[in-house]
Formats: C-alpha cells, structure tokens, sequence
C-alpha cells in the first residue's frame, strides 16, 4: 500500500562494532560530557536573597491603589466582585464623612474589602472590571500560612501605603 | 613491649581512624557538591559558609531520628548488621603505608599501622568480609526487598571478587611480595604500576566500584526496584551506619588503589624534596600526596556515578563472569609470558 505520509523511517538496528562493545570509549564520552557541566554556571538562583524576574503580565498578591493625593481609589462599585468567577472578593460600602475628604476620592467607599486567597484565581478580571483603577494584581507570591482565616486579606494587607507618609 | 611503641601505635591508629571518618563525613558533602555542579546546580550552601557544616546537620539529624525496629525483625542480627558493615570498612586502612617513615632524632616512626606480609591478603579478607553487614542486615529485617537485596548484594560481592582476585594475580606477578610496604617502595621514581599493568588497573578499578556498591553498580540499594535495598528498614544513626560505611569503603578502596597502582605516597621529585625539607617534614609532604591521590579517586566515583545509569542485573553478572574474568585471565597469562620472556633475555 502506498504510505500517507513519507514521514515512515526505517530504523536498522546493526549490531555493535568492536569499540562500542568495549565500552570504555563511550564511557570517556560520557565523562568528558559530564565534566563539562562541571564548570558551567549554576542555574541555581538563591531564592531569599535572590528572585526571579517575573514576566511583564505577571498576576500577585493584588494592591488597593491610592490617587497622586494618597486618597483610595476604590469607590465600593463592586464589579470587582462581580467580575470574579471564583468569587472571591466582598466588600462592605460607606459613605464618606466630610471630614475624612483627604482619605477616600469618591463620596462611596469600601469600609471592609476582603480577598480569599485561597478561592482567588488570580485570573486578573477584577483588574480588569474595576472603572477607577483602584485594584491591580501587581504584588508579589501570596505567602503561605497555617489557617485558612488567614488567608481573607483584609484592606491592611491590600491597600498600597501612602507614596509619602505624613 | 616497649611503652612508646603502645602509645605511637595507638596515637597513630586513633588519627587514622579519626581521619577515615572525617573523610567520609565531608564525603557526603561532596557527594553533594558534585552532583550538584555536575547537574548545573550549587548544592548546599546553607549550613555554615559554602555548606560546610551541613555533614554536621546530617549527622546530628540521623541521631535525633527515632530508632524503629521491626517487630518480627531478629533483633540481636538487625543490630549487629550496620555495626560489622562499619567495623569492615574501618579496619581497611591498617596495612595501608601513609608515608615514608618518620625520623625524629634515632627513633624511626612508621606511618603504617602494621606491615603484616600478606597486607593484600588481608585486605581481600576485609572486603569479602563487608558484605556480611549487608547480608546480615538484609535478612534480619524481616523484608522481602530487604532480603532481594541482600541477595543481589552477596552475588555481586562474590562474583567481582574473583576478577578483582584475579587482577591482583596479576599485579603480584609484576611486585613478587604481597606487603603494601613493599609494593609502594617498589614504585618509587615512575615505577607506578598502572603503567605496567593498565588492563588489571581498569579490572581492578571495575571491581571496586562493585564492591562498594557505588554506580553504576549499586543494584542492592536501587530506589526503584528495591524501596532502599538492604536498608529499608532501617532507621536512625543505624540507617546512618549504613550509608557511612560507604562512604568509608569508597575511603578505603581509593586508598587501596593509590597505593597498589599509583605509587602510594610516591611523586616525581621526592629524592630532592627529602633532601630540603629534612627527614621529619618530607614524609608528610608524602602523605599529603596520597590523600591527594585519594581524594582524585573519590572524586571520580562521584564523576561515575552521575554519568553512567545503572547496570541491569543480568548485565551485571554478564560483565563480571563473561567480560572481567576472562579479561583477568589473560592478562595473568600474558603477564606470565612477558615475564619469562624478560627474566630470560
């Protein structure tokens, strides 16, 4: 029958020639392979000291962003939540006192703004949804820890500090 | 007997044996180092500076470990297994020549434990005699892979040592006396004896990786097949026992081909280094040399184990009875005839 393809290779099995049957010439072969290892770099890189670079799309921990006068960007719309498939961010809204103007930009904030770690897929669609730019996965590896109610990040964990403390 | 020869033999044996597993200690630590720069990798390097105390760590972590003994295991047995492996692998080293005597004054001091005159015997006996730690071991725990093991580590033994006995033949026609001493004093200036016998030097060499277990011939403990081999059950600083008893013979056997096949404490230019280093220093500069020329063996073992994959075990016993032995043969026959052919012309 003729084939399909022409990919169809032959493999001839010949029987091992007196130097491969020694052995020893391919085991110098081998151990002049190895050897040059020897002095290659290590691909090692010592991780607490030393991190990898990310790649420019890479998804964190997520940070709440503040304005370029240090107020919260985050207006508690909500569609972050919405937005998530793993459903993994509530918040509580609150309206903003006359007094409190220098902390929240909008008269709408998040009282309470918590993230599940542990549901979060860090996909980046709340990233996406979120109108005011308030919420970008640009952090770090969420860190381990030892109970699961740790892992709710509440807005001290998730709000970026102030650019400049006063 | 003489008070200060007790007391030479015994400060000489304790330094010997302090330095035996000293040397097997930081073995495992190389062993790590060069695995890990043979794979492109930098090893440990947490414990102290560049890792250095992390056979410290090991150590220390194998007596913290609980001890388990198996229920149905014989108990007496299962103790005495890691003791005679370790006690085989140390008592290696006392006919090994360290260096050239020492003078100190009229007293001459010998850095040989002893120098039995059959110190080839002898560590022949020795070596037959390792593999009982790892039958005894084996079989006491009560373990099937743990006896497999066992089993497969006892036909090793034994077929490797006939062609390793066979490649000594050989090396004893060229020396004509079986004391270390003597052998290493016969190679001084060039007079190595891998030069004269380079086919019993590879026979040899072969052997030693299978009587020390090492790949690629370390079937009796392949992960794989056999969970930990012989030490499966094993745990604590008795599994510790264990896996430093390797390290000690591959110590031993380094230090046994150095001194059979390349001159010992022997190096080019010795004559004039005794001459101006005077009778005290150039004896241990000797030494020196030999624990170099250990350590480049060492090394190697380390080199093959992570470059060659394990054998099967029927190309195992296929290479040691139909390939090695042999091999060994004719090489004592045409050692025999060159020889004669010498001695006569």
């Amino acid at each position: 029958m003729e084939p399909l393809t022409n990919k169809k290779k032959v493999l001839i099995q010949k029987p091992l020639t007196f130097a491969e049957r020694i052995y020893l010439p391919a085991l110098t072969k081998g151990l002049s392979i190895t050897i040059s290892h020897f002095f290659k770099k290590e691909a090692t890189i010592r991780y607490p000291e030393v991190e990898r670079e990310m790649s420019i799309n890479w998804r964190g921990m997520h940070s709440l962003k503040r304005d370029e006068d240090g107020r919260e960007r985050c207006t508690a719309c909500g569609l972050c939540a919405l937005s998530c498939p793993a459903e993994a961010i509530t918040m509580i809204a609150a309206e903003r006192k006359p007094e409190e103007k220098n902390l929240y930009r909008e008269e709408k904030y998040a009282s309470v703004y918590e993230i599940n770690m542990l549901r979060c897929i860090f996909c980046g669609l709340c990233e996406e949804a979120c109108p005011k730019e308030a919420i970008y996965l640009d952090g770090p590896i969420v860190p381990s820890d030892y109970l699961r109610k740790d892992f709710i990040y509440g807005k001290d964990k998730l709000v970026e500090q102030p650019l400049v403390q006063k | 007997m003489d008070i200060t020869f007790v007391i030479e033999k015994f400060v000489l044996v304790a330094v010997i044996f302090g330095i035996s597993l000293l040397i097997a200690m930081y073995s495992t630590y190389a062993e790590r180092k060069v695995a890990a720069f043979l794979q492109d990798r930098l090893g440990p390097d947490r414990a102290g500076p560049a890792g250095m105390f992390q056979p410290l760590a090991d150590g220390l972590k194998m007596f913290m470990k609980e001890e388990i003994i198996p229920t149905h295991a014989n108990k007496w047995l299962f103790m005495v297994g890691p003791g005679l492996a370790m006690l085989t692998a140390c008592i290696g080293t006392a006919v090994i020549p360290w260096g050239s005597p020492v003078t100190i004054g009229s007293k001459v001091i010998s850095l040989q434990v002893t120098d039995i005159n059959v110190g080839v015997l002898y560590i022949f006996g020795v070596v037959s005699l390792s593999v009982y730690g790892v039958m005894i071991g084996g079989w006491a725990s009560n373990n099937k892979y743990s006896l497999l093991s066992a089993i497969r580590a006892a036909s090793q033994n034994i077929s490797y040592e006939v062609a390793m006995g066979l490649s000594i033949i050989a090396l004893l026609l060229v020396t004509n006396t079986l004391s270390l001493k003597e052998i290493v004093e016969q190679q001084h200036g060039w007079h190595w004896n891998v030069l004269y016998q380079p086919v019993g030097f590879i026979l040899f060499i072969v052997c030693a990786f299978a009587e020390t277990n090492r790949a690629p011939f370390d079937l009796p403990e392949c992960e794989t097949e056999l969970i930990g081999g012989y030490h499966t059950e094993y745990s604590s600083m008795k599994l510790g026992f264990y896996l430093f008893a390797e390290y000690i013979n591959m110590f031993v056997s380094s230090a046994v081909m150095s001194t059979l096949y390349f001159g010992g404490y022997n190096y080019p230019g010795m004559d004039y280094v005794a001459t101006v280093a005077g009778p005290v220093i150039a004896p241990l500069i000797g030494t020196v040399v030999l624990f170099a020329k250990i350590f480049a063996f060492i090394f190697f073992f380390m080199w093959v184990r992570w470059t060659i994959p394990r054998f099967r075990y029927d190309q195992l016993m296929h290479l040691g009875w139909k390939v090695l032995m042999p091999l060994a043969i004719a090489n004592v026959i045409i050692t025999g005839i060159v020889i004669a052919i010498v001695e006569k012309f």
